[in-house]
């Protein structure tokens, strides 16, 4: 479905991501890794369209789309989330995400199918009161909405960046057991960028580790765990 | 939808029938100040369908006075009728905000920078009007060939005619206004002014909003310029161009209520009929006094009217059935 070939980019003599390459599968969820400043922030930028790459191919359904703006990215089937919510203040609960289901189609559609696709998105995030505004929503509701932004763009892939920061246990559980939902009820093939690792060892099919903006592992999530450089970077020490 | 329709346009309705009559009950020179507050009206509400947005342009003169030029130009110089000549002079304006629209939302130019790149872009018309001196009277200012009475040239010297112009854009200008604050367009720009690459994740194409907004209002503001050059018969580079212009465009639709679609006009009342009653009721007695009130009233609006004359009206109507 993805297929992610020598991607690189360089903030100046800096390399943020360097000749990061990796294939995904439809339907399965794809974990990536690493510690802080790895490269796994801008590799999904890099594919979701919000920065240029500096060399290398993005390749979707066979096309590339490398180099492409974020609104076409997310008209071909691609949609993401953010680390930190960004909701749209000025508008409500239902705005935020109708105006995902208008503009995030590549087909032009009727303002009453924009509000019908935004309360099944909001309905299937969990929410059950749709006439809220944005104003006073809690981080697990704020990540809910950026999650139900996503959906109501009908993407085929969805990049999921660190959904489970700044939420307690049973919300992370509620977050991680949303994803696989997501997968398994919508069909829609998941990225999930994220820095705590237990959990998504738990979910995903596959994990990429990346480390100084270069992939050090890609594997089962049991095998990443047991890998003495995956180890390295995350305690400090190899395990003996 | 209807019904918005119905609540949008019914008191637009009201106000354009009512105004109407003006010229039946009132003096030339009533319709000499009405006529001008409804031409700066139409500006001021071309200005803020940018400035609601957060795309605050310091260069509003520019386009004011390519409107206010290129008909009276062409018609002195090529006997061209200002029917094709204002479209002329929208088609220029248009030009230019694309030129300096697209590098500015391509290079994400936003906030303080948009409006110091625009603010230049108001002198840099000013100047240029100036040092053309040959071909447009410089700083003295240039008249277009007087024909009296004329569709033709589109000039009139009874009032009533240009009233009725003055009333037909202005109606047109909160028309537009309101086509841009319906539904999706409104909340697409909404979602860009407060976060661009959030609304580009969700598909918004938001050099094309924000392209689409800039032209609309440029075009708008050099009709208007076109307009009132025609009513004056006479051009002058401070008054139709330049930094000061383009401040008293912004400031006026601020004080208004740039939120409102009645709030540009009530900023077109302010600044055009408040400082002509002051001048009126100081006379010669206090020579700069009515500049000075004018220009406290300006400021102890903006401060403690944030959302201009007509917002503070609505929020008060909105607060009192809760009392």
């Amino acid at each position: 479905m993805l297929e992610v070939s020598g991607l690189s980019k360089r903030f100046g003599h800096f390399p943020a991501v360097n000749q990061v390459s990796f294939n995904l599968r439809q339907g399965e969820i794809l974990g990536l890794i690493g510690p802080n400043g790895s490269g796994k922030s801008t590799t999904f930028n890099l594919i979701a369209g919000a920065m240029r790459p500096s060399a290398g191919s993005i390749r979707f359904e066979g096309a590339e789309i490398s180099g492409l703006p974020a609104h076409k990215v997310c008209h071909i089937g691609l949609a993401r989330t953010f680390q930190i919510p960004r909701p749209f203040r000025r508008l409500s609960l239902v705005e935020n995400v109708a105006l995902a289901a208008h503009f995030g189609s590549s087909e032009s559609i009727a303002e009453s199918e924009a509000r019908r696709r935004a309360e099944n998105a909001l309905e299937t995030v969990g929410f059950s009161s749709m006439k809220v505004s944005t104003e006073g929503l809690g981080a697990a509701a704020l990540k809910k909405l950026e999650l139900a932004r996503a959906l109501a763009t009908q993407p085929r892939l969805l990049l999921a960046d660190e959904s489970l920061g700044g939420l307690d246990h049973a919300e992370m559980e509620h977050a991680a057991a949303m994803l696989e939902t997501i997968r398994t009820r919508l069909g829609i093939t998941i990225i999930w960028v994220e820095h705590i690792m237990g959990l998504l060892m738990r979910v995903v099919d596959r994990v990429i580790v990346l480390d100084h903006g270069e992939k050090i592992f890609e594997g089962l999530p049991e095998a990443a765990a047991k890998d003495a450089r995956v180890t390295e970077v995350y305690l400090g020490h190899a395990r003996t | 939808m209807k019904d918005e329709v119905i609540r949008r346009l019914g008191p637009l309705l009201l106000a354009v029938l009512g105004l109407a009559f003006v010229p039946f009950v009132t003096s030339d020179y009533v319709l000499h100040i009405a006529i001008q507050i409804l031409l700066w009206g139409f500006v001021y509400t071309a200005w803020s369908l940018m400035g609601k947005f957060g795309l605050v342009s310091l260069g509003h003169g520019a386009f004011l006075g390519i409107g206010a030029y290129a008909s009276p130009l062409l018609w002195n110089y090529t006997g061209l009728t200002p029917w094709l000549g204002i479209p002329i002079g929208i088609l220029l304006a248009v030009l230019l905000a694309l030129i300096i629209g697209y590098p500015c939302f391509r290079l994400r130019v936003v906030g303080h920078y948009f409006a110091l790149v625009t603010l230049a872009l108001s002198q840099v018309a000013l100047l240029t009007i100036v040092a053309a001196r040959d071909i447009t009277g410089g700083s003295l200012g240039m008249t277009p060939k007087a024909v009296g009475h004329s569709w033709y040239a589109l000039q009139f010297p009874e009032k009533p005619y240009f009233y009725a112009i003055a009333l037909v854009a202005w109606a047109f200008g909160l028309c537009i206004w309101h086509l841009v604050d319906l539904g999706k367009g409104r909340a697409a720009l909404e979602a860009i002014a407060e976060d661009e690459g959030a609304a580009a994740s969700i598909g918004i194409n938001v050099m094309r909003e924000k392209l689409r907004v800039t032209v609309t209002s440029a075009a708008l503001t050099a009709l208007g310029g076109s307009l009132l050059s025609q009513y004056f018969m006479y051009v002058n580079p401070d008054t139709l161009s330049g930094i000061a212009v383009s401040l008293q465009i912004v400031f006026a639709a601020i004080a208004g209520g740039m939120y409102s679609v009645f709030g540009p006009t009530a900023g077109g009342l302010f600044t055009i009929a408040l400082p002509e009653i002051l001048r009126i009721s100081l006379g010669t007695n206090f020579v700069g006094a009515a500049n000075t009130i004018y220009g406290a009233l300006l400021v102890i609006f903006i401060i403690f009217m944030p959302r201009g004359i007509i917002g503070w009206v609505e929020s008060r109507l909105a607060a009192a059935p809760a009392r």
